[in-house]
């Protein structure tokens, strides 16, 4: 059967690519493991030639798909199910790319586009290397492309394929679609209907340009890291256990970088559209890229260490492997749907659980089982380290920062934990301190080891040297740090003493960071800028935790509840009181500020609606406008989404969110008109006074509503006198005919809540039927909630510091590991 | 003794005392009946909304944004009104499933920590089936 209109070619294409890139990396990885294995150095050679091809043959494909799937988006054939469940016609341009991503298949197909990527990368360059270190690679794009497949092995369905078309998805059954159906057969003019409509388009959360550029980087952050999984891997294979150290070095500090810039900038996004109040709240998903990562961070740690002295080359084993197999655990917990209960952003399960928990297997069991059965041979150094070195430091920092992960993945965990042993565990109410006063601690200790270890040298350090040079900065930190603490009014005292004293040492010891790392450039390295990545990226990451603290720790409500708060005793003083309600045009005390809600306005269709705040320093040195929104859900639902707005200082940003809007609740205003009949200068009552109709005007001259000569409005003039006193207030409502259709215009008189309607004209009695309706609605409100952050922008900055420092770093070890 | 075991030692204390401090934050899975036996402790329950209300979410802004009042009833059947000091989660109303953190206290489940509620709704980020054949049978 023939549908009219439907572009099937890219889809055919696609399926074809999807098979070819499945077949091509399987022979790439078999070629390359037999490259890898070769006795004659021949042999290895003609592998690699076949090896070589095959990959690029994948890559080929895995970019080819990727056009296939944009160029589907972007011409809008919604015959293809991925463009109508993620996409529509009114999508700007520049969120066309977030669609692909939106879905589970575009997200892995990133990841095989990267890895495809980074692979053509190394193929150039990991010489002697490449054979095994590509076979792994291609392995993972084999297990990738396995998960776009959408191909149906007797019962069971392998991967989700992306070109699948509506009507085979499941989405148009009839049981779904009645519509569509011609005596249970699918009418060949679907489409039309379809393409009328447009498809379901995309969560009105990531229609942000944070979510066009923070997917595929953090997505390049999680490929990046299996390139230390696979020189750990190759290591062992070959058993050469430390030939890799000068190369792989640059790739290891390239995915410290970039992965830690991929998970900044989801902080960011969800700082910036989220309503939780923050850029971290240790939701699971958030927890499953942070833990990963700070497992290479360990590793790069030992790696260095390893590089300069020897030391530490079995950890750095371990936590390579590591941190590749945590991506991919932390690939199955966001997308297996086990961690429902306990994260707002997992995805729910796509049916290909068993999928993914092989994908897992298939990579920690032979990676394991070859560590534990080389782990004797891979060379280390009986000899303790001197506690006066700067690799035992390193390493105990290492160790800190590896422990800090366990203490991060366990909780995650926790429900797939309850569903493997039947135990029933969950974090209390305040999941946030939960972690973060085990994690305060682990700043403290890493800000303090930061701090001293570049004064310390590799084998031993003189000690009155290292005194003198760490003298400065101590006092200078020191100096900062008390004045902070002294007059900076850092008293966050909900959670006790204890924890605000622990708040106040990390303060100390970020500062010290800080600022040891900074006079570090020129007491130790002589103001070598180029020897200094180290240095900048750890005063970047001390700057970053800064801020983190003072950001979370001053944090301050600006829009307490006065004016209606609930009494629940003096104990209970935080209770109920941080949204304010806000009438149009009434000035409210906020703080330091006069706040005022002046008017909405929304963009084209209503998919927007900006509230306009007003905040007025009480001192009159300010004036600014706050325009907090709430978008339109898409997808078919109904409701809508707040997105916060803020005003950024340097020093501190104003950010605030609408928490409800009369706006939101239109159409459900139950006050009716209540209809009367009246001849001119007839009287009706209202609750406060009396309305009286004066005339009633054949398409008038003055024309408060727009309409042309084809339509015919009547206007009715009426005059509103209210018995509470005050003047007469004139309200002309109208009925127009356009189009044949007849359109009540009401006007409303905010001030009294009374809206009047011209319902009806009752020519044969020459009477007309007046509409009179009186509601609370009338005056529009919003709830809202304004906070302060104070330094947030250490956070920002700190991160960048961070990556340029891990940047400078790259640099110069690529241009040692070439020499 | 050798400096590793120092360190090792080191280690293993200071998981001990961070497993100890989660164990003062951990919480159970509950249900209504079973919270209302655990009056004052924290706990966790997986409810939905008790749509035999003709309203069961509460919330009047103008009276006051802080506070959300609604009813709820568990797998088992069991109901309870819970009491949410903080503006009323977006998406509530068409939530299949709330999962809520706090304490029941006087027969009502109170909730005082902002994140001691978790929405889940059909559609969050899967495609829900029902939108999508709204959207197909008004064509």
């Amino acid at each position: 059967m023939n549908y009219i209109g439907e572009h099937l070619l890219p889809g055919q294409i696609g399926h074809f690519l999807l098979v070819l890139s499945l077949v091509a990396s399987l022979v790439a990885s078999l070629a390359y493991f037999f490259s890898a294995n070769a006795k004659q150095p021949a042999d290895a050679d003609s592998w690699k030639r076949i090896a070589r091809i095959s990959f690029l043959v994948d890559a080929f494909s895995v970019f080819a798909i990727f056009g296939l799937i944009y160029y589907i988006i972007s011409n809008h054939y919604f015959e293809y199910s991925y463009a109508w469940t993620h996409s529509d016609k009114s999508l700007l341009p520049k969120y066309l790319l977030s669609s692909i991503w939106e879905g589970q298949e575009g997200s892995f197909l990133l990841w095989a586009f990267w890895h495809a990527v980074l692979g053509m990368v190394l193929m150039r360059t990991s010489k002697k290397w490449e054979a095994p270190v590509m076979a792994v690679i291609s392995f993972a794009q084999l297990c990738l492309a396995t998960m776009i497949l959408g191909v149906y092995v007797f019962d069971l369905k392998i991967g989700n394929n992306p070109f699948i078309l509506i009507r085979e998805s499941g989405i148009m059954s009839p049981e779904n679609a009645p519509a569509f159906y011609n005596n249970g057969v699918l009418r060949s003019d679907y489409l039309q209907a379809i393409y009328s409509r447009g498809g379901q388009g995309l969560n009105q959360l990531l229609q942000n340009y944070w979510m066009v550029i923070h997917p595929p980087v953090l997505f390049l952050g999680f490929a990046s890291t299996i390139v230390p999984f696979s020189y750990a891997i190759a290591g062992l294979w070959k058993k050469d256990y430390g030939g890799w150290s000068k190369q792989l070095l640059p790739w290891a500090l390239f995915s410290g970088a970039i992965f830690g810039l991929g998970i900044m900038m989801g902080a960011k996004w969800a700082y910036e559209s989220l309503n939780f109040e923050g850029y971290w709240a240790w939701d699971p998903v958030e927890n499953a890229s942070l833990v990963p990562w700070l497992v290479m961070v360990a590793g790069l740690h030992t790696h260095v260490i390893f590089n300069s002295t020897g030391y530490s080359l079995r950890t750095t084993y371990l936590f390579y492997i590591l941190s590749f197999l945590l991506v991919l655990y932390s690939t199955y917990l966001t997308r297996s749907g086990d961690l429902q209960d306990t994260s707002v952003h997992a995805f729910v399960t796509s049916g290909m659980n068993w999928q993914l928990r092989i994908f897992v297997f298939v990579f920690l069991l032979p990676s394991l089982i070859l560590f534990i059965a080389r782990y004797k041979k891979i060379p280390h150094i009986a000899k303790e380290e001197n506690s006066w070195s700067r690799e035992f430091w390193m390493f105990i920092g290492s160790l800190v920062l590896f422990l800090s992960s366990l203490a991060i993945i366990i909780p995650t965990s926790f429900p797939l934990i309850n569903k493997i042993f039947g135990t029933n565990l969950v974090i209390g109410e305040d999941q946030e301190f939960a972690y973060n006063r085990v994690q305060i601690f682990v700043a403290i200790i890493i800000g303090i080891l930061t701090a001293i270890g570049q004064y310390l040298k590799y084998k031993n350090t003189v000690k009155s040297t290292f005194f003198k040079k760490i003298g400065w900065p101590t006092i200078i930190a020191l100096a900062i740090s008390l004045s902070v603490s002294l007059f900076g009014n850092i008293d966050y005292n909900k959670y006790g003493i204890g924890y605000l004293v622990a708040i106040h040492l990390a303060i100390f010891a970020s500062l010290y960071a800080m600022a040891a790392n900074s006079s570090y450039i020129w007491i130790g390295l002589n103001g070598k800028l180029k020897a200094a990545g180290a240095s900048v990226a750890h005063f970047g990451f001390t700057m970053f935790l800064l801020g983190a603290l003072i950001s979370s720790s001053k944090k301050e409500v600006l829009s307490i509840n006065t004016i209606n708060p609930l009494n629940f005793g003096p104990d209970q003083k935080q209770k109920g009181e941080e949204n304010l309600t806000m009438f149009q045009g009434v000035q409210i005390d906020m703080g330091k500020f006069w706040a005022t809600y002046v008017k909405d306005s929304s963009t084209e269709g209503g998919k927007n609606m900006y509230f306009h705040i007003q905040m007025q320093r009480k001192d009159g040195k300010e004036n600014f406008l706050l325009t907090p929104d709430l978008i339109k859900n898409s997808k078919g639902q109904e409701g809508y989404s707040a997105n916060p707005d803020a005003k950024h200082y340097l020093l501190k940003d104003i950010f605030s969110y609408i928490s409800y809007a009369d706006k939101m609740a239109e159409g459900e205003d139950t006050a009716q008109y209540r209809n009367s009949t009246m001849q001119i200068k007839d009287t009706t009552f209202y609750s406060s006074g009396y309305i009286v109709l004066d005339t009633v005007l054949l398409n008038p001259p003055n024309r408060r509503i727009k309409f042309t000569s084809e339509d015919t409005a009547v206007m009715a003039t009426l005059r509103v006198v209210s018995l509470n006193g005050g003047k007469s207030v004139t309200m002309q409502p109208y009925l127009l005919v356009q189009d044949n259709q007849i359109k009540h215009v009401p006007d409303t008189l905010i001030a009294q809540g009374l809206a009047l309607r011209l319902s009806r004209i009752l020519s044969e009695e020459k009477s007309f039927e007046i509409g009179v309706k009186e509601s609370s609605r009338m005056t529009p409100f919003v709830a809202l909630k304004v906070l302060e952050f104070p330094f947030i922008n250490l956070v920002w900055l700190g991160v960048l510091f961070m990556i340029t420092g891990f940047v400078m770093s790259i640099v110069r070890r690529a241009k040692l590991a070439k020499s | 003794m050798k400096k590793t075991h120092i360190v090792i030692l080191v280690c293993i204390a200071a998981s001990i005392m961070v497993l100890l401090s989660f164990m003062g934050d951990l919480s159970t899975y509950e249900t209504l009946a079973s919270a209302r036996q655990k009056e004052g402790k924290t706990v966790t329950v997986i409810a939905q909304l008790d749509k035999s209300y003709p309203k069961p979410i509460e919330y009047d802004p103008l009276k006051n944004p802080n506070l959300t009042q609604f009813y709820v009833v568990d797998s088992l059947g069991n109901k309870a009104m819970v009491r949410y000091y903080f503006e009323k989660p977006m998406d509530m109303e068409k939530s299949d499933r709330i999962v809520l953190k706090g304490k029941m206290k006087n027969d009502v489940f109170e909730i005082t920590d902002k994140a001691g509620i978790l929405i889940k709704c059909p559609s969050k980020y899967k495609d829900d089936p029902k939108a999508a054949s709204n959207n197909l049978s008004q064509n």
